[in-house]
């Protein structure tokens, strides 16, 4: 920068300013974690370990079909003889799958309470105190949850409402029961158990998560959204999420996740699968708050989850929106299978990692269809002792005729020693695709501040800024009421995108 | 020189040109004008054989062959040449590289013998000259990093170089500064010739200030929908292009909206 | 790993060893044995190396290739051989190597400053190899194919600079390959001491259709201040597979240029790394490959900032035509203290047919906070709207897609510093474009 100097006497010291930039950095990445309550209710809970009788006991206790344990069963027997993906760029030490709960469930939840009215208030509570209440009179306007506490789903808002349009929402062990020939049709179609490492675990041992259809050209009318909770100690949890917007359909789903303080690393290894129809359209957005762990790197949440989407019809489209804030570690990259022509897929991604947590995200385009059009814009934000890496793939197959890519990644580094990395992957094998990767790495400059404290804008409120200003491109993609959360966790005030 | 009869096109499915019918002599020049999208700019690109616009009835005639059979290349080499509404940056390719490939080509094509670089320098300089352009413009890469009076001049310089029969100059005029306008306008008007025919295409009458056409033509939802002579372009600039709507409308097929 | 390729090389090791240049040097025998059990330790790479995910060396283990020992006939090559491939009129030395020996009587080296060695390796090894030591064994990359040259390396360029001295000409290495089946590894060497400069050029070619394998290293070190440009020009048969890996260490404030230019080979793979080892570096790694046929052409690059304050640039063009498939991955590593580094890189790739592909994954990984370091990567055809450009000015289609290949491709070839050479680029380049002969620029 060309160094204006103002008059001397009226020139704030600038190390002094950097100083107060730097204490607002550290407010900012060093709030405490605000979900890190227990709630104390009796759990119904197995013990430690995982073998195939461990399965039926789960399998049992849901009252599942034979086709629903004999998938378990063969996806188990196919990760025995898998290992453990080492190409990511995180560490840790070894994983114990013997000594992870694999089912945990509120003691109250055993007799499968008729609505949310009979649900234990101890837990109806929980999910106030996390601002997402249940009942009736102030059930969020406008947005249908579905509640999952550890192992199982505790109540699904709105559902009689969404009935009357046809579409089902509603817990996925009730959608065994109740729609079995849809899950059946549409399980492990994107992501099938054979997949990867953690899909397979997942596949075996999934406890709950959330299910939705919507019927061909049925516009959902309220966002759909599911609350993941982990209370119980030593549990991991794993749920499965299923969308399938039918043709012509449109549904918009949120997702928000929290978990208590705890020492110990639990392990979250989560699948969702979207499938969308002829002229159908997703969205599936994310607020991922998971304990991060303590400013030592001890305790929080590996966050190991294997999203997909398949646009399966012509004209469908799918769009990915996370924040990521929270866990340890995080590993996933929601990616879209562009098959039907003119399908468009999307990724938006703001990840922030601090003190030692550990981001490997992404998104994979894999165009197979002509016309297919794919965005991926991802912001990483590292602060701290942070690991933050990008990795994406593009691939265009060989009839994928006129397909266009466009990716951006920005990385912003807030103090030296975290580290942001980029991996991405460009494969093409047809001549008329068009793919274009833009990939920039800066921090917070002392120019800006500097530039930001002479115009009388405090430290916090400049860094503020210029997060908010870094990651606006993807809290535009956010529905609204995600939107001012994830402003909220990322320490950034609303300043800039209002008026 | 011309004849257009009844030329309809479209663009990704949607009709843009809805029968055109046009004649120009050797010797003429014209202007078509409209409102934007009216399909102005389309007409030009379609006579000069851009992919893209499929032309899907009618018929256009040049020095009696059939314009629309011939590849871009050949149109041009036919002495067809259009003045781009937004000329294309070329990174690496040098002015005179295109001029001369462009120009040798027009000669082969018409049985001359090719310019030797001394020669083809001595004339580029003089027409740049009368341009009022720096000699260095012609080692820059095409179009890259010009201004957009620049760009203009560089269409109009390629033209007086290239000597065409047919000049068709789509917007020639937007962007231009009061004596940017007057360099491109002298350059037109010394086109012009008992061979040569220009057809312009302007949203406003401001080119025609200082290139008088013989004939105006106002084109509204890909229709001619009036045509006459200079008189008819002051008239335009006084009521603008409103009160066309209502002249528009029964000649396009079903009304689009009621009558008011 | 594929055992009987592994073990192919290491009985060829034992067949030739003894007439490898420098069998009575101890630490140059204890370096080849150490590299070649690094070598047997894991074989060639597989497409299961993340490193060679898009590159496979099959062909390799497909066929027997003979180690050619030291003393083999290379003085026998024809005068002449080297006529047209020397670049005639390019002012300047040229050491030729006709099947990976040194051949005195077709090179010829000008007057140079005093205290500048152009010579062979093979010859330095025998004559002066404690000039060589403190170099050589330093394989900084520790590639499995570094590890192979460094067991079987035979001969080479020995450039030595010292310092303040600038060497004016371009020093031209060009290396011939005659011999069906035969494996090279030549090793090259380029010393430039405090403050010097040159400018190496590294051709490799063959005389006519040879399949043959070449497995080349060049080491650079780049002193403090020093200047130096390095022009790989890989123009082999269409039988021929090409490996080649370029390491240079960067000292202080040094300036080291890259450019690779590779048209040729059924299989090629260019390793290519520049190390910022000391503060205020500046680095440039230029490539162009243009495929055709079944051509595989793949560049690895590698560029560490390992100290604070340097600068990198990197600009990487492609062109496929035909069934060809072109790899690019570069890597720019920022290492913890290395602030103030501006790193940037870009690679762009145009794809002619149908049949063509391209993998390109340019990466970057920062452990520093004060950086600029930006990347970029396209995949993508010739402009429509150009095209149309051009023709409407009547250029021919053809003619006007030749024009904007070259102009695409120019990009790198103009940052080629010595005029001459450049002109011999453009040239080539433009043989292989479709009408390329009449796309000249006007004088």
């Amino acid at each position: 920068m060309s160094r204006m100097e103002p008059a001397a006497d009226r020139r704030p010291d600038r190390g002094e300013n950097m100083a107060l930039a730097a204490t607002a950095l550290d407010e900012l990445v060093n709030r405490e974690y605000r979900h890190g309550f227990v709630t104390d209710v009796e759990s119904d809970t197995l013990a430690r370990g995982l073998d195939e009788d461990v399965i039926r006991l789960i399998s049992r206790k849901k009252d599942e079909p034979d086709f629903m344990l004999e998938w378990r069963l063969k996806a188990f027997r196919r990760w025995l003889t898998m290992t453990e993906p080492a190409w990511a760029s995180v560490h840790h030490p070894p994983i114990d799958y013997q000594d992870i709960i694999y089912y945990s469930a509120p003691r109250s939840m055993k007799a499968g309470p008729a609505s949310l009215d009979d649900v234990d208030p101890e837990l109806l509570r929980t999910y106030e105190k996390l601002g997402v209440p249940l009942k009736e009179r102030e059930m969020l306007a406008g947005v249908a949850v579905d509640a999952v506490f550890d192992s199982v789903s505790v109540g699904t808002t709105y559902k009689a409402k969404l009935a009357e349009l046809g579409i089902v929402f509603c817990s996925f062990s009730e959608a065994v029961r109740e729609h079995p020939e849809l899950v059946r049709r549409y399980l492990g179609s994107v992501v099938p158990y054979t997949d990867n490492f953690f899909a397979a675990l997942n596949a075996a041992v999934f406890t709950d998560g959330s299910f939705c259809y919507v019927p061909p050209g049925v516009r959902c009318p309220m966002e759909l959204s599911t609350y993941f909770r982990i209370n119980a100690k030593n549990t991991g949890q794993f749920e499965r999420t299923l969308i399938i917007a039918d043709e012509g359909a449109h549904v918009s789903y949120l997702e928000g996740c929290t978990a208590p303080m705890r020492d110990e690393n639990q392990l979250h290894a989560a699948v969702v699968e979207l499938i969308a129809l002829d002229n159908a359209r997703i969205k599936y957005s994310t607020v991922q708050n998971w304990y991060p762990g303590d400013k030592e790197g001890k305790g929080g949440i590996y966050n190991f989850v294997t999203k997909r989407g398949d646009c399966r019809g012509a004209n469908s489209h799918i769009s990915w929106t996370q924040v990521e804030t929270g866990s340890a570690i995080t590993w996933k990259y929601p990616s879209c299978i562009l098959r039907g022509d003119n399908s468009v897929g999307e990724f938006h991604s703001v990840a922030l990692t601090n003190n030692h947590q550990q981001a490997d995200t992404g998104s994979k385009m894999i165009h197979i269809g002509r016309n297919t059009r794919s965005t991926i814009v991802s912001k990483g934000i590292s602060a701290g002792r942070g690991r933050n890496a990008y990795r994406g793939l593009v691939k265009i197959a060989k009839a994928a005729e006129g397909a266009r890519n466009f990716t951006r990644c920005d990385s912003l580094l807030l103090g030296d020693r975290c580290a942001a990395h980029t991996f991405p992957y460009i494969e093409v094998k047809n001549p008329t695709a068009k793919v274009e990767h833009e990939a920039s790495t800066s921090r917070i400059g002392e120019d800006q501040l500097f530039y930001c404290m002479q115009r009388g804008i405090s430290a916090e409120d400049a860094v503020s800024m210029i997060v908010n200003g870094f990651c606006k491109e993807v809290l535009k993609e956010l529905p609204m009421e995600f939107a001012v959360e994830a402003q909220k966790l990322l320490g950034v005030s609303l300043e800039g995108s209002v008026g | 020189m011309l004849e257009i009869r009844n030329l309809q096109a479209s663009v990704e499915g949607k009709p843009i040109l809805r029968g055109i019918d046009l004649e120009v002599k050797a010797g003429e020049v014209h202007a078509i004008m409209g409102p934007n999208g009216s399909g102005k700019s389309t007409l030009a690109q379609v006579l000069a054989g851009r992919e893209g616009y499929e032309v899907t009835g009618g018929e256009v005639r040049y020095l009696g062959h059939d314009l629309l059979a011939m590849a871009p290349e050949v149109r041009a080499r036919e002495g067809v040449f259009l003045a781009f509404q937004y000329p294309v940056e070329i990174p690496g390719v040098s002015n005179a590289y295109l001029l001369k490939a462009a120009l040798n080509g027009v000669r082969r094509h018409r049985g001359l013998p090719e310019l030797d670089a001394m020669d083809f320098l001595a004339l580029v300089r003089q027409n740049m000259k009368r341009m009022g352009m720096a000699d260095d413009m012609l080692y820059r890469s095409v179009n890259e990093g010009f201004s957009g009076g620049e760009k203009k001049r560089n269409e109009i310089l390629q033209m007086s170089v290239l000597e065409p029969r047919l000049a068709l100059l789509d917007e020639t005029d937007s962007g231009l500064d009061i004596d940017a306008l007057q360099v491109v306008a002298d350059g037109i008007n010394a086109m012009r010739g008992p061979e040569r025919a220009v057809v312009m295409v302007t949203h406003y009458q401001r080119l025609l200030g200082h290139v008088v056409p013989d004939f105006v033509h106002v084109l509204s939802q890909g229709r001619i929908v009036r045509s006459g002579g200079r008189d008819l372009a002051l008239e335009l600039e006084e009521r603008g292009y409103g009160w066309l709507d209502g002249a528009a409308a029964p000649q396009a097929g079903p009304p689009e909206r009621a009558a008011p | 790993m594929n055992a009987e390729s592994r073990d192919r090389f290491v009985a060829e090791f034992r067949r030739v060893e003894a007439a490898l240049p420098g069998a009575k040097v101890p630490w140059v025998v204890r370096a080849r044995s150490l590299a070649l059990a690094r070598f047997a330790d894991s074989g060639l790479p597989t497409l299961r190396d993340e490193d060679w995910k898009y590159t496979s060396l099959a062909r390799i283990e497909k066929r027997a290739f003979r180690a050619l020992p030291s003393g083999a006939p290379g003085s026998a090559a024809p005068p002449g051989l080297a006529a047209g491939l020397a670049f005639d009129g390019l002012p300047g030395h040229v050491i030729v190597f006709v099947d990976g020996r040194h051949v005195p009587a077709l090179s010829h080296i000008g007057g140079l400053p005093a205290g500048v060695i152009v010579g062979s390796l093979a010859d330095a090894l025998e004559r002066m190899p404690e000039r060589l030591e403190a170099f050589l064994p330093d394989d900084t990359r520790h590639t499995v194919l570094g590890a192979l040259n460094t067991a079987f390396m035979s001969d080479g360029a020995f450039v030595y600079v010292p310092r303040g001295v600038a060497v004016a000409e371009p020093i031209h290495w060009l290396f011939i390959a005659t011999r069906q089946d035969a494996a090279l590894h030549p090793r090259n060497l380029l010393v430039a001491e405090e403050g010097a400069q040159a400018t190496v050029i590294e051709q490799h070619a063959d005389l006519g259709s040879v399949a043959c394998l070449t497995n080349a290293v060049t080491q650079i070190f780049a002193s403090r201040g020093s200047v130096v440009e390095h022009c790989k020009l890989q123009r082999q048969s269409p039988e021929a597979i090409h490996l080649a890996g370029i390491h240079a260490l960067q000292g202080q404030g040094s300036r080291f240029t890259s450019h690779s230019i590779a048209v040729g080979a059924a299989l090629a793979r260019h390793d290519i790394t520049a190390t910022l080892d000391a503060e205020g570096c500046e680095a440039e790694l230029n490539g162009l490959y243009l495929a055709e046929g079944r051509q595989h052409v793949d560049h690895h690059t590698r560029i560490d900032h390992a100290r604070a304050g340097g600068t990198s640039r990197e600009h990487y063009r492609g062109v496929l035509d035909g069934a060809s498939r072109g790899v690019f991955n570069g890597r720019v590593i920022v290492h913890p203290g290395a602030q103030r580094t501006d790193a940037h890189q870009a690679n762009h790739n145009l794809l002619l047919s149908r049949d063509a592909e391209v993998d390109t994954k340019p990466q970057l990984e920062i452990y520093a906070d004060d950086v600029k370091c930006t990347h970029g990567a396209t995949v993508g055809q010739l402009d429509e709207a150009q095209l149309f450009y051009l023709r409407s000015r009547g250029l021919e289609e053809a003619a006007a897609r030749s024009l904007l290949t070259h102009a695409f491709a120019r990009d790198v070839i103009e940052r080629i510093r010595a005029s001459s050479l450049r002109a011999h680029v453009e040239r080539l380049l433009l043989a292989r474009l479709p009408g390329g002969a009449q796309v000249r620029e006007p004088a």
